[in-house]
């Protein structure tokens, strides 16, 4: 079972606990934006094999969505960060490329 | 070829079994193929067969990175059902159920198709609603279905508890002409007529990369070096967002786990197949005797082909409630396949921005079923440029908003 701790509370909660919300740091579009710019935003989807950067929420817990950093092939989990994240902070960055040289995701590496 | 028949059993049986043929040949690559369709499962081969028997394209290569049907096509619950609500859904759906049918006979291959009936079962007064409304829509689709009332639910299942105290059965959507098919014969029936007209499945071949000029496609890099091409079709669902980021183009689509798993073997006990969408369980019992037991998805993006244990808890709390005597069996397997979603949970059979380049994907959790429909029509999109049965699904819907809303329509299983 998934194991993520949540960064507000610092509880280890099982995947049972927390509700995913799928990607994180989608780039919000709105009115005046091209279409290519609003289908990327409504439809398109980072799906790698390997690290990936999500949304969950502590659902049966204190609540707070916050972002975790994991790899979708061996679920290893890399750390987990506040939702008031424009981007990974470094120390998770750093994490990653610890085992996963020259890894990258969308606009990320 | 040399035709499977009754005749032929007696004739090996009387020399000891040693004139059997390989089902397919295992060729070399050539340089340069008319079509290739990259994977070698069900809707990969069902093309393939189609390309040639409708369009007479048989210079043509499958090409897969493991084996033949090793991937989702050998790990889904076999269910065959085209009770849809959209119109789109249930042409292409209706299309395979009836392929299906003649299946064996036109393959020369036993794929065990067995009409059994599938029963969606109404345990909530939105689902009845939902499913009257389907099997009205069915109706003006030409599809085969009613809505029957839990007493008749009962005499087509008797080993039901139509009166559970938390998921009562208030009635279902039953669709007698559904049921189920052996899913390795399906990919192993279409792979051996793709050989035997001429077309070469090369296995272990995994596609590196997608070669293109001037904005066509010329042909893929492989692992046995590169091989031309005027046409390619990509149908690896899973790792479809993979093979699309080496043509250059993105797909709506996400990828996850959805699990099912088998109990030890009993008596027959159950001949129809039954489906409980507000728990989200689906029941049949195989051949072998064995119960079959889907379950959900993960929730988030996976790529283990292995699931989340509280999914099969869930699944089984809810489905022993329904079916009683079930719950001492002891289970004997279970697995995961990886699933591309889309958006609107229906699949993407498609013109790509890579000109002569197609792709297959999105078919979810419920793509066996649609196997022979989607290879006929994605055939057909191939050779010709278009379709009817493949119009509604293309890539582009989802910028123009013309959904096709399954995911509301069908529930959760799919």
């Amino acid at each position: 079972m998934l194991i993520l701790t949540c960064p507000y509370c610092g509880i280890d909660a099982d995947e049972t606990e927390l509700a995913a919300g799928g990607q994180a740091h989608i780039k919000r579009e709105t009115v005046g934006a091209s279409d290519d710019d609003f289908e990327t935003y409504m439809f398109m989807r980072e799906n790698p094999k390997g690290v990936h950067f999500e949304r969950w929420r502590h659902a049966n817990g204190c609540g707070k969505w916050f972002h975790a950093a994991r790899c979708t092939m061996t679920l290893e989990v890399f750390g987990t960060y506040e939702a008031q994240s424009y981007e990974p902070p470094a120390e998770i960055r750093a994490a990653i490329s610890a085992k996963r040289p020259g890894w990258s995701w969308g606009r990320f590496s | 070829m040399k035709r499977y028949s009754a005749f032929a059993i007696a004739r090996e049986a009387a020399r000891y079994h040693q004139g059997w043929e390989r089902a397919w040949a295992s060729p070399e690559p050539k340089a340069r193929y008319d079509a290739i369709i990259v994977g070698a499962g069900g809707h990969g081969l069902a093309t393939a067969y189609y390309l040639g028997k409708n369009f007479g394209i048989t210079n043509l290569a499958v090409i897969e990175k493991g084996w033949l049907g090793g991937g989702n096509t050998g790990r889904n619950t076999t269910i065959i059902r085209s009770n849809y609500l959209q119109d789109p859904s249930a042409a292409i759906y209706e299309k395979a159920r009836s392929l299906y049918e003649t299946m064996s006979q036109d393959l020369n291959y036993n794929v065990m198709f067995s009409p059994r009936g599938v029963l969606m079962l109404a345990q909530t007064h939105h689902e009845v609603r939902g499913y009257q409304r389907t099997a009205y829509a069915n109706a003006l689709q030409g599809v085969k279905t009613e809505f029957i009332g839990p007493q008749r639910v009962k005499e087509i299942c008797p080993i039901m508890n139509i009166e559970g105290p938390r998921y009562p059965v208030m009635g279902g959507l039953w669709q007698a002409r559904g049921g189920t098919a052996r899913h390795d014969a399906v990919a192993w029936g279409y792979a051996r007529a793709c050989s035997d007209m001429g077309m070469d499945i090369l296995q272990k071949t995994e596609v590196t990369g997608v070669t293109r000029e001037d904005g066509k496609v010329t042909g893929v890099e492989t692992s046995r070096g590169a091989i031309g091409c005027d046409k390619l079709g990509i149908v690896v669902a899973g790792h479809s967002g993979h093979l699309a980021e080496m043509a250059g183009f993105r797909l709506p689509i996400e990828s996850v786990a959805l699990q099912a798993l088998v109990s030890e073997p009993i008596k027959p006990c159950m001949d129809i197949v039954v489906m409980a969408n507000t728990v989200h369980g689906y029941l049949s019992q195989s051949d072998k005797g064995e119960m079959v037991i889907g379950g959900g998805t993960d929730s988030y993006n996976n790529y283990t082909q292995r699931g989340s244990f509280h999914h099969i808890e869930e699944t089984v709390r809810a489905l022993i409630e329904t079916f009683p005597m079930i719950s001492r069996l002891k289970m004997l397997r279970q697995w995961g396949g990886i699933v591309d979603v889309t958006g609107d949970r229906s699949p993407i059979l498609s013109k790509t921005p890579l000109e002569n380049c197609f792709i297959n994907c999105g078919w979810g959790t419920g793509g066996f079923k649609a196997i022979p429909g989607s290879g006929w029509g994605f055939a057909e999109l191939m050779a010709k440029g278009s379709s009817p049965l493949t119009a509604e699904f293309g890539l582009d819907r989802f910028r123009e908003g013309r959904f096709i809303d399954e995911s509301v329509a069908a529930g959760v299983a799919h």
